[in-house]
């Protein structure tokens, strides 16, 4: 027995850093960078690895639904992560609110966008990006806002779709589009909006932009996934989250 | 049985066909002259712009459509030019994904019709001018006429692969219906959208449209080497 000993041990020693596990996450685009951040905090915390997968919540729920192994999602909408919790893919109880969005009228243009958004009734403009409001929150809350502001049916004309709302930032960075409506968390660079003209809509304008996390089958027995899940409601995240514009 | 697409579908559907069929009418206007040239000469710079040729076959989409979307904006090169002539910044419009998808398709245009001149060689040609046919005459009547399986092939081809562009359509055209919202982009949008029952529509229909397609040309190709043979 004595003799095995040494071979046990070192067995075991070979075993202990299998205690620090890997959670694969399927994220929204919106929150890649905050993200990023949050999984290196935690990895230094925690000494578990999170692999993040960054894309549109669609796509990532066509791919869960067909045998994608993610532990967790990290949805753009509320709407998600529920409806995988009532088809059994999502476990039940685990969903909760990581961040709630602020959506944002930008230009590159310095003084284009004022501070009331006064610019949509003006028309001076010939091209306004939104994201597809069928497929991502944010471009559903651009045409709330603007319905609300009465403006839509003159605008209509003139909005160009993106596909996420990655592209949607991407049309209005290249001046393709002279503005658009994009994500507060994409402006924001050292606590404040970083170049252009920008309008924040207020919040009474559209339904929030609830983006909610839920643990998914996969994950369930997975340590690091329960681990991350409660990193994301720890005060240290939540700051890295508030520092990129959403609100909690 | 009526056809289970909605509107936009078949708006989708009419505007792909009619950007395949524009992109394939001036792709070979562009292409033929340019496969003649790449066919004849002996400049040293038919490698350098036959690989520039080549480059679309082998480049992701997201690169050509990201090249475009920054070229054709209102600080790109290609941006200023349209601006200046007064026709405005092209992205999100119909003119804008011509120019793409003329971009994406060329290789598929110009190495059918180049294979097809190469094959002649040079004696049909030498034997019009012996009998005092001026080069562009000789051009039109004897080498084009013989290139035709080339420029068939090239013109299908063509077709086909615009009708099956995606990226660059999803990078420079902004999804407007009618105007920029093609086929592929179209079922995209149902898959995100969790609408599997119109995908599906689609993207069977594409495939059956592709099917069909391929199996053509290579029928064709059998026939014509019967022919020949």
């Amino acid at each position: 027995m004595s003799r095995l000993m040494p071979i046990v041990l070192a067995a075991l020693a070979w075993l202990a850093p299998a205690q620090a596990a890997e959670v694969s996450v399927a994220v929204a685009a919106n929150f890649t960078a905050p993200m990023q951040k949050i999984a290196q905090t935690f990895e230094q915390d925690t000494g578990h690895k999170a692999i993040l997968s960054f894309g549109s919540t669609g796509a990532f729920y066509a791919q869960i639904k067909n045998g994608a192994p993610f532990h967790m999602l990290l949805a753009a909408d509320d709407e998600t992560p529920a409806k995988l919790e009532r088809e059994g893919l999502g476990v039940a109880g685990s969903r909760f609110t990581y961040a709630t969005g602020r959506l944002v009228l930008w230009s590159r243009q310095p003084g284009l966008v004022d501070d009331k958004g006064e610019i949509l009734r003006s028309g001076t403009f010939e091209r306004l990006a939104i994201a597809n409001p069928k497929l991502a929150p944010y471009g559903a809350a651009a045409i709330e806002t603007m319905t609300k502001l009465g403006v839509l049916t003159e605008v209509q004309p003139k909005i160009v779709q993106g596909e996420n709302i990655a592209q949607t930032y991407q049309f209005v960075a290249t001046e393709n589009a002279q503005l658009g409506f994009v994500a507060l968390s994409q402006l924001m660079s050292d606590g404040g909006i970083a170049q252009g003209s920008a309008w924040i809509v207020p919040a009474h304008l559209h339904a929030p932009i609830r983006q909610d996390a839920v643990l998914l089958a996969p994950g369930k027995l997975n340590p690091a996934a329960t681990a991350l899940l409660a990193f994301l409601k720890n005060e240290k995240a939540r700051a890295v989250i508030r520092a990129y514009g959403y609100e909690l | 049985m009526a056809i289970p697409l909605s509107h936009e579908s078949l708006q989708a559907v009419g505007l792909t066909l009619k950007l395949a069929a524009s992109t394939t009418a001036l792709l070979l206007v562009v292409a033929t002259p340019l496969a003649w040239w790449l066919s004849q000469t002996t400049s040293r710079w038919r490698a350098p712009i036959g690989a520039l040729v080549t480059l679309p076959l082998v480049l992701p989409p997201t690169v050509l459509g990201f090249y475009l979307l920054v070229a054709l904006g209102p600080q790109g090169p290609l941006g200023q030019f349209t601006q200046a002539m007064g026709w405005g910044v092209l992205s999100f419009t119909f003119t804008g994904l011509l120019i793409g998808s003329i971009i994406f398709s060329l290789p598929f245009a110009v190495q059918p019709i180049q294979h097809a001149f190469e094959a002649i060689g040079k004696r049909p040609m030498e034997v019009a001018a012996t009998l005092r046919a001026r080069p562009l005459d000789a051009f039109f009547t004897v080498a084009l006429p013989l290139a035709r399986p080339g420029i068939v092939t090239a013109a299908i081809l063509s077709f086909a692969h615009t009708v099956g562009e995606f990226g660059v359509v999803l990078m420079i055209g902004g999804n407007i219906p009618g105007k920029t919202r093609v086929v592929s982009t179209q079922i995209y949008g149902h898959v995100e959208a969790m609408e599997y029952a119109q995908a599906h529509w689609l993207a069977a229909g594409m495939l059956l449209f592709s099917f069909a397609v391929l199996l053509g040309l290579a029928l064709m190709k059998r026939r014509m080497d019967r022919i020949l043979a």
